[in-house]
């Protein structure tokens, strides 16, 4: 069965949008995990709420850009109390604790989702409602721009990681807490500014995603999921690799939907999760370790 | 200015330091000798907050510091050399001092002139200063984690085994910088097993076996009557 050319560049831009999205979860995903060993199974969950907040800022105000930056505040200044007052006293425990703390957390976000916005799935209105042709579809502009603005965000953020000042605090806490605690970086208080980080990452992403899937209270779960695969393949902690691997499995899954439909294409996901563990544990693409 | 009480630290149930007693003061540099596993290292650990007392007092400036977080007692002016050293492996260099550079009220012209004050002691660093800090040698990573400790401008450096397998040239760079450092007016704790260096760099020097100092005396008379440390290090 021959494969036409043009299903092929149209998965690819999907796999590249889905990936771009994915990659702003999986960073704060990977940059918890790496700075305090902390797997966080409610990070999807912050998507959600993110999404919610946005909905219902864009619902008051009209205004997606607006409910962009104010989902993003908001989550970061609840992820933030969420770490204090949750993981922080956690820290250095069995990481079953964490698992199952993040996991409880992850179960009361759904709920109080639940109670505050109902049952009923919410659509956010794109804020770019632009068609250009490809082949025989109209492609949303919005979709692109997703892309691009999560690649931006990362990108900034790695900037600051690379150059800004504080950014040293982050990748010197990642490499050895205690020693970066010696040289008077305020570590505490660094793992809960990283928390808030990931979360607003979180928080940006559930906007982003929100006019292209819808926002439900279930639909973190997905997440969490998926930005668990994306970590684990591109090595647990590793900021590049998250992203080259949301990238990846987001274009195996697009691939695999030209043959198999889409939910079966997840499977391919799965097997890359599995492969991963058992041939190259650290991650798919760092190098192997000296 | 540094001063322990009759300190008890615990690993776990194994009772490590039995009640030991050290004070420095400013600008001073004392030495503390021990064979492996006396509880040298452990006293470091102690003063920098990274294993807990359980009992006894530990005062920087006449304040108690027992318990504090590691944080607050590099801002109070304690900085700590590990014995393994510990360089941020990934980051460049110039990176590894920028964790003790990049803090808070440090203007950028004070910043410049601590980089350029520990190129100057340290040339290599200056010329590796792109290169991740752990394809550095031994000796190198050594004084990297000196030069380090140096951007905190602390008042007292903890400086855990510096000469412990290095080539006798860099040894002699050590000594140097602890002469350097010395002049400067930072106090300095240094545990070695190198008892040359120690007696020759040191003002006084305690003697620590099993978890309690056995003895202090001024580095003079040591030097004048080695008898004692045969007694304790066997040498």
């Amino acid at each position: 069965m021959a494969i036409p050319f043009d299903q092929i560049l149209i998965q690819t831009v999907n796999g590249l949008v889905n990936g771009m999205i994915l990659a702003l979860v999986a960073s704060g995903l990977t940059l918890i995990f790496g700075i305090m060993d902390v797997v966080n199974f409610a990070h999807g969950d912050l998507v959600m709420l993110g999404a919610f907040v946005g909905a219902t800022t864009i619902a008051a105000t009209g205004s997606f850009w607006l409910a962009f930056l104010v989902a993003a505040l908001v989550i970061a200044v609840f992820g933030a109390a969420l770490q204090a007052s949750t993981l922080r006293p956690l820290l250095g425990r069995d990481p079953l604790t964490t698992i199952l703390a993040t996991f409880g957390i992850s179960l009361v976000l759904q709920k109080y989702a639940l109670w505050q916005w109902g049952p009923s799935a919410r659509k956010i209105q794109e804020p770019i409602t632009g068609q250009f042709a490809m082949f025989y579809l109209e492609y949303p502009w919005y979709r692109v721009a997703t892309a691009f603005f999560a690649g931006a965000i990362i990108g900034a953020f790695w900037l600051f990681l690379k150059y800004g000042r504080y950014g040293i605090w982050i990748r010197a806490t990642m490499q050895d807490r205690i020693m970066a605690s010696a040289m008077g970086i305020p570590v505490p208080l660094v793992h809960t500014a990283v928390f808030a980080i990931g979360a607003a990452m979180a928080a940006a992403s559930g906007v982003l995603f929100g006019p292209l899937g819808g926002v439900t209270q279930t639909m973190g779960f997905d997440f969490t999921l998926r930005a668990f695969i994306v970590v684990v393949v591109g090595g647990m902690g590793n900021l590049g690799g998250s992203i080259l691997a949301a990238i990846f499995i987001s274009l195996l899954e697009a691939y695999a939907s030209i043959i198999v439909s889409p939910s079966q294409a997840v499977i391919v996901s799965f097997m890359a999760l599995i492969l991963t563990l058992l041939f190259r544990p650290t991650g798919l693409f760092v190098p192997t370790p000296k | 200015m540094l001063a322990l009480e009759n300190v008890h630290t615990y690993y776990g149930k194994s009772h490590i330091l039995h009640g030991v007693s050290i004070e420095v003061g400013p600008g001073e540099v004392v030495g503390l000798l021990g064979r492996n596993g006396v509880g040298k290292s452990t006293t470091l650990k102690t003063i920098m907050g990274l294993v807990r007392p359980a009992d006894g007092r530990v005062a920087f400036e006449g304040r108690g510091i027992g318990g504090m977080a590691p944080h607050r007692l590099a801002h109070l002016g304690i900085a700590y050399v590990p014995e393994d050293r510990r360089i941020f492996r990934l980051l460049t260099v110039l990176e590894n001092l920028r964790t003790g550079l990049d803090r808070p009220g440090l203007t950028d012209r004070r910043r410049e002139e601590l980089l350029q004050k520990v190129y100057g002691s340290f040339p290599v660093l200056r010329e590796r200063r792109d290169q991740a800090g752990g394809t550095l040698s031994g000796g190198e990573q050594q004084m990297l984690a000196i030069a380090r400790a140096m951007m905190l401008e602390p008042k007292i450096i903890l400086l855990d085994e510096p000469t412990e397998g290095l080539m006798p040239r860099m040894v002699s760079q050590i000594r140097d910088i602890i002469q350097v450092l010395h002049r400067d007016g930072v106090a300095i704790l240094l545990v070695e097993q190198n008892v040359p260096l120690t007696l020759e760099a040191s003002s006084r020097v305690y003697i620590m076996e099993k978890g309690v100092v056995r003895h202090h005396a001024p580095a003079a008379e040591l030097r004048a009557n080695q008898a004692v440390i045969h007694q304790y290090l066997g040498v």
